[in-house]
């Protein structure tokens, strides 16, 4: 479809969560604004392609996705981000302790295969369905919902090995989370 | 064997902290809302094509289009 100034204001609409999904990819600020901006270019490039009544953030995921995933395989051989240089890029940092738990989640997120953090990311943080998710990535719902289901097992291995029965109230969590509200 | 189990039913307890982790740390990325270099950047590239523009002004000045 052509861009209009509707389709335009949508594409603007999705940036803050395609930075957010750039930036759980790769870890790194800069890296995840040039990945959006790609995206961004790619996505106007080739609006023509984009089917008015589709899901427009789906279809700029993708793109966002497959333009990590070539670019990741490029880079594979460079060091990988180093440990909190994600929290750096954060405007707003949580605060000591949960400051600390963050780091850790950040670093045991990094620790998972790329296509379980992927799944997990886009169904556990930006809230698409497991169709939407499957379609993103090019697969089965079900591999999609396997990936979703190790992520998790994974990172409860690595941050809660023995805290299964023994959670203290959750302020860390809170403190991270911040002025959210719920 | 505890293993095996984690797999089967993860711990709700865990999974909500799981989650609550990790849309905290997405949304504080979401909360910094559009920098402004995306902005320009969807400006820029949004400038009419010369059919375009044309189009847009027509209304106003239909009567110039005629004319050389």
């Amino acid at each position: 479809m052509p861009l209009t100034d509707s389709l335009r204001d949508d594409i603007l609409a999705s940036v803050p969560s395609l930075r957010a999904f750039a930036i759980s990819l790769s870890g790194n600020g800069d890296r995840a604004d040039d990945l959006v901006q790609e995206t961004l270019l790619r996505a106007l490039a080739n609006i023509d392609s984009f089917q008015p009544g589709s899901n427009l953030p789906a279809w700029l995921f993708t793109i966002l996705r497959n333009l990590f995933r070539s670019d990741y395989r490029k880079r594979r051989r460079e060091v990988e981000d180093a440990d909190g240089s994600y929290a750096k890029t954060l405007k707003t940092q949580p605060a000591q302790g949960a400051h600390l738990e963050f780091e850790e989640f950040r670093a045991a997120l990094d620790k998972l295969p790329q296509d379980q953090r992927e799944a997990l990311i886009l169904v556990g943080a930006s809230g698409f369905s497991y169709e939407d998710a499957a379609a993103i990535c090019g697969c089965a719902v079900g591999t999609i919902k396997s990936r979703v289901n190790r992520a998790r097992s994974k990172l409860s291995a690595l941050l809660y090995v023995d805290g299964a029965d023994d959670f203290g109230p959750d302020e860390t969590v809170r403190a991270v989370i911040g002025g959210s509200g719920g | 064997m505890k293993e095996a189990k984690k797999q089967g039913g993860l711990n709700p307890e865990i999974q909500s902290r799981i989650g609550h982790q990790l849309r905290a740390m997405y949304d504080d990325v979401v909360r910094q809302g559009v920098p402004d270099r995306f902005v320009e950047l969807i400006r820029k590239l949004d400038v009419p094509s010369p059919d375009t523009q044309i189009a847009n002004t027509g209304d106003e000045t239909t009567n110039k289009d005629g004319r050389s």
